[in-house]
């Protein structure tokens, strides 16, 4: 078990023929991803990478039966493509691109309200079920198959927490990238609540930063909800007010939303918060040992 | 991005939404000119600056005839202003807004933000005009009375017609007080903002209800849909540094300390200045050199950080997932071939690529060294630098 995706997940990808989408499209191929097909308005009936291309999304899905997409098309378009990927019916539809304007996302998310598909991101690095299926751009290779959930707003950091998991010999049952926007499709709770009832996953990594209340949202659902123990980090503690950190979502507005004051509700609401970032690792395991979860988690 | 007021308002007046007649001055005749051209009886002489707490640092003035124009101009053109957003060093005036004066009654707040938590655009409003509004909100919460629009149908009248209502604007200005709102929220959709911010928005003796100022902000994310936006973009305000950055598509925020930092994604880059600083150092910089950067583009991010004479010291972090390590390897080798390199670098690779990145530094003759975790960078920088 996992959450989101696994082996048999069967996977589309839109605007195949870009790029970033090729070199990604390859990994994902190497890592043992189910790609049945991908889209290239006007490419339809070619072929990329042994994949075959479509014109459509829904050409993709009838002749294939693909229930989830990855998408590199460009910003100006990606709204776009999420429209077209949800009004196909996937079950999943993962974002990769960053820079899509804010006002097409809050048009998106207003569409997609009573729609069956769950979005991830956009602006993040994709999911990934170590050794069954890789949907995004993270490097396969840091990834090993385990108990440990993890959740971020940081691509990047993301990779950084899963090295640190993998080679101390922890591995994860699925590491989801929530994107670094201020409006995305999946939030913390969503993907916790999922962990949470997930039977292989024993203890999650949250990993988010400064700007918006979304981890303190999540800190209050874990506080009520979670089952299962969750560690923390923050990143950001030294990022100036009102200055936007690379990430459209990433900024301290009118005093709200900094790392000192996300860290205080995380730990009153029983999240052992990393100190620095190359402890996060450490960390988890310190709170698997409080936890007795140790030896159920040590995966090699 | 952001804008002067004097450009948020030539916007506003676009859409139909009231606002004082006005005109820039780059000069102290051009003051006098456009006050003349306005001929009202009072003037008002406001310094275009990119930041806010301009009126209680001198920098707006109330006229009365040309010649108070002429020396009120003087006084602020070239000034440097300094208010709780510019920071110590404060900012240099080159603009005027030359505005005729109104007869205030009373002052209001109108905002619009996106409110991250329902994913929608909210329209904020309050009596206590003239107030910062983070201000009112710690201490009279209750004053600020909010409105949640659904994007399919827009701002609708009733709910303009709610808040005003809700902020006590008197019964003869409701109708043009839903109509500035109604317009306000279309130049906030169709313009991208970020922020449409009015404080105050006044009602007048003569009946209307204006914009006294009007803070603009755009997403960067939407500009390319918007040429005219670009166009106000007036890089006196921004740092050179930044606008060097921008042009390569590089996410670069110059900050006070030495060690120059270069990572790639905004959380990895956000947690690196952390770690630093864990190790006692001081970031110079935060920098996000994008996940699809090329040699070029990293050779432009090592220039830029090296042109900041306060870095001793630089700290490469990279894991690599759309960003490739030997990228990174061959932009840093590039770019000290191109500028040199005096001062300690540390690099820390790992990702998509790393054994390729990590030979091409290797075998290239630089004095780098090496980092195995993000933690042993931070220790071995923040060493070499002191």
């Amino acid at each position: 078990m996992s959450v989101f995706i696994n082996k048999d997940t069967k996977v589309l990808v839109q605007g195949i023929t870009g790029s970033t989408a090729l070199f990604h499209t390859k990994q994902m191929l190497e890592y043992g991803t189910k790609i049945v097909g991908g889209t290239s308005p006007g490419k339809g009936g070619t072929e990329v990478e042994g994949v075959p291309v479509f014109n459509t999304v829904k050409e993709v899905v009838d002749a294939t039966g693909a229930n989830a997409s990855v998408i590199y098309v460009p910003a100006p378009f990606a709204a776009d493509a999420i429209l077209e990927a949800v009004d196909a019916e996937l079950d999943l539809v993962i974002c990769i691109t960053e820079h899509i304007p804010v006002m097409d996302m809050v048009k998106v998310k207003r569409y997609m309200e009573g729609k069956k598909t769950r979005l991830v991101g956009p602006n993040c690095p994709g999911v990934i079920t170590p050794e069954e299926c890789k949907i995004g751009i993270m490097p396969g290779y840091i990834h090993k198959k385990g108990h440990i959930g993890v959740v971020s707003r940081s691509g990047t950091l993301t990779y950084e927490a899963v090295h640190q998991l993998s080679e101390q010999g922890f591995g994860q049952s699925t590491a989801v990238g929530i994107g670094g926007d201020p409006v995305n499709g999946t939030n913390f709770i969503d993907v916790l609540k999922a962990f949470n009832e997930d039977p292989e996953t024993e203890a999650v990594m949250m990993i988010g930063e400064i700007g918006g209340t979304a981890e303190e949202e999540a800190a209050e659902w874990v506080k009520a909800n979670m089952k299962k123990p969750v560690v923390g980090f923050i990143g950001g503690a030294t990022a100036p007010p009102g200055k936007r950190m690379g990430h459209a979502g990433a900024i301290i507005s009118g005093g709200k939303g900094t790392a000192d004051e996300k860290i205080k509700v995380l730990n009153s609401c029983g999240i052992k918060v990393a100190e620095t970032p190359s402890v996060m690792g450490e960390t988890m395991i310190g709170v698997l040992k409080e936890n007795g979860l140790l030896e159920k988690c040590k995966t090699h | 991005m952001n804008i002067h007021e004097y450009q948020g308002k030539e916007i506003l007046r676009n859409y139909g939404v009231a606002v004082p007649n006005g005109h820039v001055a780059y000069t102290v005749d051009e003051a006098v000119e456009a006050a003349e051209k306005l001929g009202s009886s009072v003037s008002v002489v406001k310094a275009q600056i990119h930041a806010g707490g301009r009126g209680k640092a001198g920098g707006v003035k109330v006229a009365k005839n040309l010649d108070e124009v002429r020396t009120y101009a003087d006084e602020i053109l070239g000034k440097t202003l300094v208010t709780h957003q510019t920071g110590s060093e404060g900012k240099e005036v080159k603009r005027l807004l030359i505005e005729e004066g109104c007869d205030i009654l009373k002052e209001y707040y109108i905002g619009l933000v996106l409110d991250r938590a329902t994913s929608r655009v909210t329209m904020m409003a309050s009596e206590e005009g003239g107030t910062e509004i983070e201000e009112v909100a710690a201490e009279t919460p209750e004053k600020i009375f909010k409105e949640v629009i659904d994007p399919v149908v827009g701002l609708s009248a009733y709910q303009a017609r709610r808040l005003a209502f809700n902020i006590n604007i008197p019964k003869e200005y409701i109708s043009k007080a839903v109509k500035f709102m109604l317009g306000l929220y279309q130049v906030f959709v169709e313009k991208d903002c970020s922020i449409a911010e009015i404080n105050p928005l006044v009602t007048t003796g003569d009946g209307n209800v204006l914009a006294l100022d009007a803070k603009l902000n755009f997403d960067d994310n939407a500009l390319f849909r918007h040429k005219d936006i670009q166009a106000y973009r007036d890089l006196d305000e921004e740092d050179p540094k930044e606008i060097e950055a921008s042009k390569y598509d590089l996410s670069y925020i110059a900050l006070d300390g030495n060690i120059g930092c270069m990572v790639n994604g905004a959380g990895l880059a956000m947690a690196t200045m952390d770690i630093v600083k864990h190790y006692g150092g001081d970031p110079a910089n935060f920098l996000d050199v994008g996940g699809g950067a090329t040699t070029e583009k990293v050779t432009e991010a090592f220039k830029i950080i090296l042109s900041d004479s306060n870095v001793k010291g630089i700290f490469v972090n990279i894991f690599g997932g759309i960003m490739k390590c030997d990228v990174i390897a061959e932009g840093v080798v590039e770019a000290t071939k191109q500028v040199g390199l005096e001062i300690p670098l540390v690099v820390r690779l790992e990702g998509t690529n790393v054994d390729l990145g990590k030979k091409i530094l290797a075998e290239s003759g630089l004095n780098i060294t090496a980092a195995e975790s993000m933690a042993d960078g931070a220790e071995k920088i923040v060493a070499l630098v002191k």
